[in-house]
């Protein structure tokens, strides 16, 4: 069985980004960037998949600048045994396109089982892997908590408002990860040097020959409203005397 | 331009979410119409229908339908998609799971999370964890779009829509459900209710979050958590409050025991009140809250509790 697991380079989830002064776009040139922290547990994943037998091969795919190397070798660190490049010089396309250009992908790679983070942690759309799902004519388990792959089927439990919901997937399916699906492991040295020698292949986005166009687009950003400053409140009683009296909350 | 909402709901009752949703809808002109897909749905068919502002309520009802399942619910929503402008759901776990597949099925982009709507084809939406807010414009002929249910208010009752039943889809076997596990509270909903009282892992132990409990009882709120406290294993996972979890915006929010990370922050920043209690004067939460408190939580909880009852009792 073989796993394909598509990975985002985002910047680090510790970092405060902020609009450019003339609302052009999100400055974030001296940004530390990372995989996107749900696209680690679905490496991590596929990681536990193959290590259980399952899965035989787990394959790796980014679309973005050159950069995504970085990322990609990380995804190699995990232990994935190749990686894929779609490179380009827009990195941010639109999930549709995404979608779209990860479904020329599916149609050369051929996986059982797509894993991928349900949301990027700079656009937060949510959206790419249902996008692939409905594109393919898949199933879809998203927001997993668990997931289980045996007899043809891939059974995900999802974090759903609420509570949980499991279902049972045909394969091939898609499935988009919740944090608490696992831990990823820490990436130890020796991984990542060993990493530094499988085969990683570049490509240009434009050689798959689809429609790299989206009809949205982000026109301005800005920073959000500042919050007025706050009181320190020195007892309990205060605290309770202020709810009440001055934001006549309570 | 007519615009289709997707219900969500539990057969019998109409979730809140979509009152909300219907709200955004109407402020994209043109008529609304629901959608409800379900088994034995006809009492949320009803609810939908005496919304003020629904012109139209599309039911359908079949087994099929008995649970959200994404595969057999985008089929039913394509199906009726051509005769609509657009497609809106709000931004809960059925809508982000649901209308993406929507949307491909269209090969449309989607806008998700829309926090504002400044004209038909402008949306505001929040990205990078709420540090910066998009002004988005979408020029699809059918627009796809989920919505924050915090920043839309509930449509309240006076509609009179008519309600038609449509056929049902086919089933396109892809996925079947198994099971579902549902935490059942007596308390108000996270996503809508006037106070949240949230924990993080500074509230400690199962005990801590017993006390929490109290407060919140006391005040008629719900109860939130942090990623950590959850990640602990104090709290169940849908009362995550963040970036990844939950979006609330109450009148009054306190978080105990909460450092304030960026992730965190994202999912209650717009709350009216915000209130921090926590031991380190430099947490990120105290620096922002309207009101901060440096206390150890053992000391504060009680203490809390028991003013609140005071002075309940004083109000009584
Ligand atoms: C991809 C990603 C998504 C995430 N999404 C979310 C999300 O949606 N929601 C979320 O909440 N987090 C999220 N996180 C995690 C987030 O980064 C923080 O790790 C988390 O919010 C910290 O939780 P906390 O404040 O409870 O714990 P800590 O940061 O450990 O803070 C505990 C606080 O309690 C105080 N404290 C301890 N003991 C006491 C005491 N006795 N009395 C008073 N104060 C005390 C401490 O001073 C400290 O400030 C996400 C992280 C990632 C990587
Ligand atoms: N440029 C990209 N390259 C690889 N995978 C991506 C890319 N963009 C999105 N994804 C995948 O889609 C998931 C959801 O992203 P989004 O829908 O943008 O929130 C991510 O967690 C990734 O797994």
């Amino acid at each position: 069985m073989k796993v394909l697991v598509p990975v985002k380079r985002v910047v680090d989830y510790n970092v405060r980004v902020r609009p450019r002064p003339d609302g052009t776009g999100v400055d974030t040139a001296h940004a530390k960037m990372s995989m996107n922290p749900f696209d680690e547990i679905a490496m991590e994943e596929a990681m536990r998949l193959k290590e259980g037998g399952v899965v035989d091969e787990v394959v790796a795919v980014s679309i973005g600048s050159g950069d995504c190397q970085d990322t990609l070798r990380s995804a190699l660190a995990f232990g994935a045994d190749r990686a894929l490049l779609l490179e380009s010089d827009t990195t941010d396309f639109e999930p549709v396109v995404i979608s779209r250009i990860l479904a020329a992908v599916v149609a050369e790679e051929a996986p059982d089982l797509v894993i991928m983070g349900k949301q990027a942690i700079d656009d937060d759309c949510n959206q790419t892997a249902q996008m692939l799902a409905g594109r393919l004519g898949w199933g879809q388990g998203t927001f997993a908590c668990r997931l289980e792959v045996q007899d043809g089927e891939a059974r995900v439990t999802r974090e759903v408002d609420g509570g949980t919901r499991t279902v049972a997937l045909s394969l091939p399916a898609v499935v988009s990860t919740d944090l608490r699906l696992n831990e990823p492991r820490y990436l130890k040295l020796p991984n990542i040097m060993k990493a530094k020698k499988k085969p990683l292949d570049r490509r240009a986005v434009a050689e798959l020959g689809v429609d790299l166009t989206a009809r949205t687009r982000v026109v301005a950003v800005t920073a959000p409203p500042e919050r007025g400053p706050g009181v320190r409140v020195a007892s309990v009683e205060e605290l309770l005397d202020r709810l009440k009296n001055e934001a006549q909350v309570i | 331009m007519t615009v289709l909402v997707i219900a969500e709901h539990d057969h019998h009752t109409l979730a809140e979410v979509t009152r909300r949703a219907v709200t955004a809808a109407t402020a994209l002109d043109g008529d609304v119409h629901v959608l409800v897909l379900g088994q034995d749905c006809a009492p949320a068919a009803q609810q939908a229908a005496a919304l003020s502002g629904v012109a139209k309520v599309l039911v359908c009802d079949a087994p099929l339908y008995a649970h959200p399942l994404a595969e057999s619910m985008a089929r039913a929503v394509l199906a009726r998609a051509g005769e609509y402008t657009a497609l809106v759901a709000a931004a809960s776990s059925q809508g982000k799971d649901l209308m993406p597949r929507v949307a491909a099925g269209l090969d449309v982009s989607q806008v998700s999370d829309i926090t504002a709507i400044e004209a038909p084809d402008t949306f505001q939406r929040p990205i990078y964890a709420g540090n910066v807010l998009a002004r988005v414009v979408c020029e699809e002929a059918i627009k796809v779009l989920t919505v924050r249910p915090t920043a839309f208010a509930p449509a309240a009752d006076g509609g009179q829509a008519e309600v038609v039943a449509i056929p049902a889809g086919e089933d396109p076997g892809l996925s079947r459900h198994v099971d579902a596990t549902m935490t059942r509270s007596e308390r108000p909903d996270l996503g809508s209710a006037r106070v949240v009282v949230s924990g993080g892992r500074g509230v400690g132990d199962e005990g801590g979050f017993a006390l929490l409990a109290e407060v919140a009882d006391a005040l008629h709120a719900a109860l939130g958590a942090s990623r950590a406290a959850v990640d602990a294993g104090y709290m169940p996972n849908d009362c995550q409050v963040g970036q990844t979890g939950k979006v609330v915006a109450p009148e009054l929010y306190i978080a105990a025991g909460i450092s304030g990370a960026i992730q965190h922050w994202a999912g209650m920043k717009d709350s009216r009140v915000i209130v921090a209690i926590n031991r380190d004067e430099e947490a990120p939460l105290m620096q922002v809250a309207d009101y901060a408190l440096v206390a150890d939580l053992n000391q504060a909880l009680p203490a809390l509790r028991d003013g609140l009852k005071a002075l309940a009792e004083k109000g009584a």
